[in-house]
């Protein structure tokens, strides 16, 4: 892989929550304008490497780089440089509940740059028609539905045009049309503005779908098992959990 | 209907066991006693059979029952044979038995006394750097957003001062106002028999103004803004907002804490000064109605009783009171975990560890200012 191709790289990282280890040693590089997936079963720990890749949590050992530079051993400096270059979609949105749609998006923008209210304003709603809530900016979070509050939180995510935009399971709570319309928005979003998308996920469907290449962890074996797009690994993976996890459980392999 | 329960021996060291009626929880089910003594007394069983023709209805009970059975023969090395119960029994009991994926799970020992002792110690003392690793923090970050550099909001600042202090006017008023006439009413019916009436006015005044009025205010605080404070930030972590703050790029210090506690830091004295004044018209109320002294002479004499020194104390108190309150509320907010009932604790935990620091703090403060000579 070439050096400048590398958006992230993962390098032998070991995450635990005090003495319970959850991930051994894993490293793996995610390409520029890439749509990369992490899977696994429920529990394996794909939520607890999004937290670490997003600098919610220290790991125990190993570094994670952007472009080079580390999220764990820079200045304070470096990583709020770091931290304003990506956006977050949490699970359920996490957006600010005191605060309307419009708001919510201008934080960043106010705290991050020196544009005018009035310029916030704009782009706040260029960002919110972007998802489809054009005509929401006052709306309180609460008063919107489970999609619309994601819709709303990727708008959020997307204010700083991050050049990465991290997702934390987009199509759990999500009826398959709005999951299917987030992952639309996904590949048009990466299409468009180049962005690289590391997306946390066990939905196959996302999966086959819109995935460029994935890394799939096993909780047992604490690592890695596999890697590679998700075409092959369903074709020609030999490993019994891939098999299983591509399959739903059954014995038969995928067919596509 | 009840559950039957019939025991056979055959040979080879077979039991057999016939099960029958309805097997019903909480319909006087059978225990397993009477197996474990077969199995027990008869030392030669090699295999344990079921028979259920007479089997008519059965729920979570007899899986319970058999689970049990399962257990007792791993303990006897005897053969547990389940061939032939009813398919669904043998599903639900290959899910029920604590096989999983072959191994068997064992739970978790649960500790002696000297280790949950132990435990305690050890998370007293973590409890303490926590407080400690906060108050760093704090400090760091009232740096970072008194010159500028943080990510403090004005307009949520006003807001804040505005919760904390003039909304909180119509307790403090109706609260200090009782205090201050209550502790006149005592002392009216004392001083009386001295025919010292007047003195009323000092009692109040002073004790107001050092001891009471701030104490009441702070008390008063933690149980609405402490609170509220916890309450607030809890919720916002279990919603993953803080998280969000984060990874935008903001210190949750800077945008929630810092202006929470500058917030409480400036008000506490105004609210106190206020709650003062309220306590002695309290008293005034009170030795006007019942004696002969005068509003002026009360007023007079409360002017001659009260120095500066004595307000200031009241006022450095409130200082670090506000302090205080906003800090442990921030705090068991910040500390909230991730179920439902959290945010609760947090908020309780607020409200009794506030009190706790005001009194201990009150007592350090009287120390202080008798040394101080104040």
């Amino acid at each position: 892989m070439e050096k400048e191709n590398t958006h992230i790289e993962v390098k032998h990282l070991r995450m635990a929550y005090n003495n319970f280890e959850v991930m051994k040693d894993i490293s793996f590089k995610v390409k520029r304008g890439e749509i990369f997936f992490v899977v696994g079963g429920s529990g394996c720990g794909k939520t607890t490497l999004l937290r670490h890749m997003i600098g919610l949590l220290v790991p125990t050992r190993g570094d994670i780089l952007y472009e080079g530079k580390s999220l764990i051993f820079g200045t304070d400096e470096e990583k709020e440089d770091i931290l304003t270059k990506f956006g977050v979609l949490y699970q359920a949105g996490a957006l600010w509940t005191s605060m309307t749609l419009l708001e919510n998006i201008a934080l960043p923008l106010e705290q991050h740059t020196s544009l005018s209210e009035s310029e916030i304003r704009e782009i706040a709603s260029v960002k919110l028609s972007l998802v489809g809530l054009r005509g929401f900016e006052d709306f309180y979070p609460a008063e919107l539905s489970g999609g619309m509050r994601k819709r709303a939180g990727l708008a959020r995510a997307m204010a700083l045009d991050p050049e990465i935009l991290f997702f934390d399971e987009p199509s759990s709570g999500l009826d398959p049309v709005n999951a299917k319309r987030l992952d639309d928005l996904i590949v048009l979003l990466r299409d468009s503005l180049g962005t690289t998308v590391v997306v946390v996920s066990h939905d196959l469907t996302s999966i086959m779908g819109i995935a460029d290449r994935l890394i799939y962890l096993d909780a047992e074996a604490k690592s890695i098992v596999a890697e590679g797009t998700p075409k092959d690994l369903a074709r020609n993976s030999e490993d019994p959990r891939v098999v299983e996890f591509f399959t739903r459980g059954e014995s038969t392999k995928w067919k596509s | 209907m009840v559950s039957q329960l019939e025991i056979k021996e055959s040979e080879g060291g077979v039991l057999l066991v016939f099960l029958g009626g309805q097997w019903r929880a909480g319909k006087n089910v059978h225990s397993i006693g009477e197996i474990e003594r077969s199995i027990v007394e008869r030392r030669d069983v090699r295999r344990l059979c079921f028979r259920v023709n007479g089997l008519e209805f059965w729920d979570a009970s007899l899986i319970a029952f058999l689970v049990k059975c399962e257990d007792l023969c791993r303990r006897n090395g005897v053969v547990f044979d389940i061939d032939d119960l009813p398919k669904g029994v043998k599903r639900l009991l290959f899910f029920s038995s604590k096989r999983v994926g072959g191994e068997v799970i064992e739970a978790p020992v649960e500790m002696s006394f000297l280790g949950e002792l132990g435990k305690g110690v050890v998370d007293f003392f973590v409890g303490c750097g926590d407080v400690l690793a906060f108050l760093g923090e704090l400090v760091l970050s009232l740096g970072r957003v008194i010159f500028g550099k943080g990510h403090a909001r004005w307009r949520d600042f006003v807001v804040l001062v505005q919760d904390v202090g003039a909304e909180a006017l119509p307790i403090v008023t109706l609260i200090s106002f009782l205090v201050g006439f209550i502790m006149a009413f005592i002392g009216f019916t004392q001083l009386k028999r001295f025919g010292a009436t007047i003195f009323v006015a000092d009692l109040v005044g002073i004790a107001m103004v050092r001891e009471m009025g701030v104490m009441m205010t702070g008390v008063i605080m933690c149980g609405r803004t402490g609170a509220a404070f916890a309450a607030t930030l809890g919720s916002m972590k279990i919603g993953e907002e803080i998280d969000a703050l984060r990874t935008t790029g903001i210190s949750p210090f800077d945008f929630l804490v810092t202006p929470r506690v500058l917030a409480l830091l400036f008000m506490m004295p105004i609210l106190v000064i206020y709650a003062d004044f309220i306590g002695v018209f309290g008293g005034l109320v009170v030795t006007s109605s019942f004696s002969e002294i005068t509003f002026a002479e009360y007023w007079q004499e409360t002017q001659v009783a009260l120095t500066m020194k004595h307000i200031l104390i009241g006022v450095y108190k409130s200082i670090a009171f506000g302090v205080l309150i906003a800090l442990t509320g921030c705090l068991r907010g910040m500390q909230c975990g991730s179920s439902s009932s959290a945010v609760g604790d947090a908020a309780t935990s607020a409200v009794v560890t506030g009190i706790t620091s005001l009194v201990v703090a009150d007592a350090i403060f009287a120390v202080l200012f008798d040394a101080l000579d104040m």
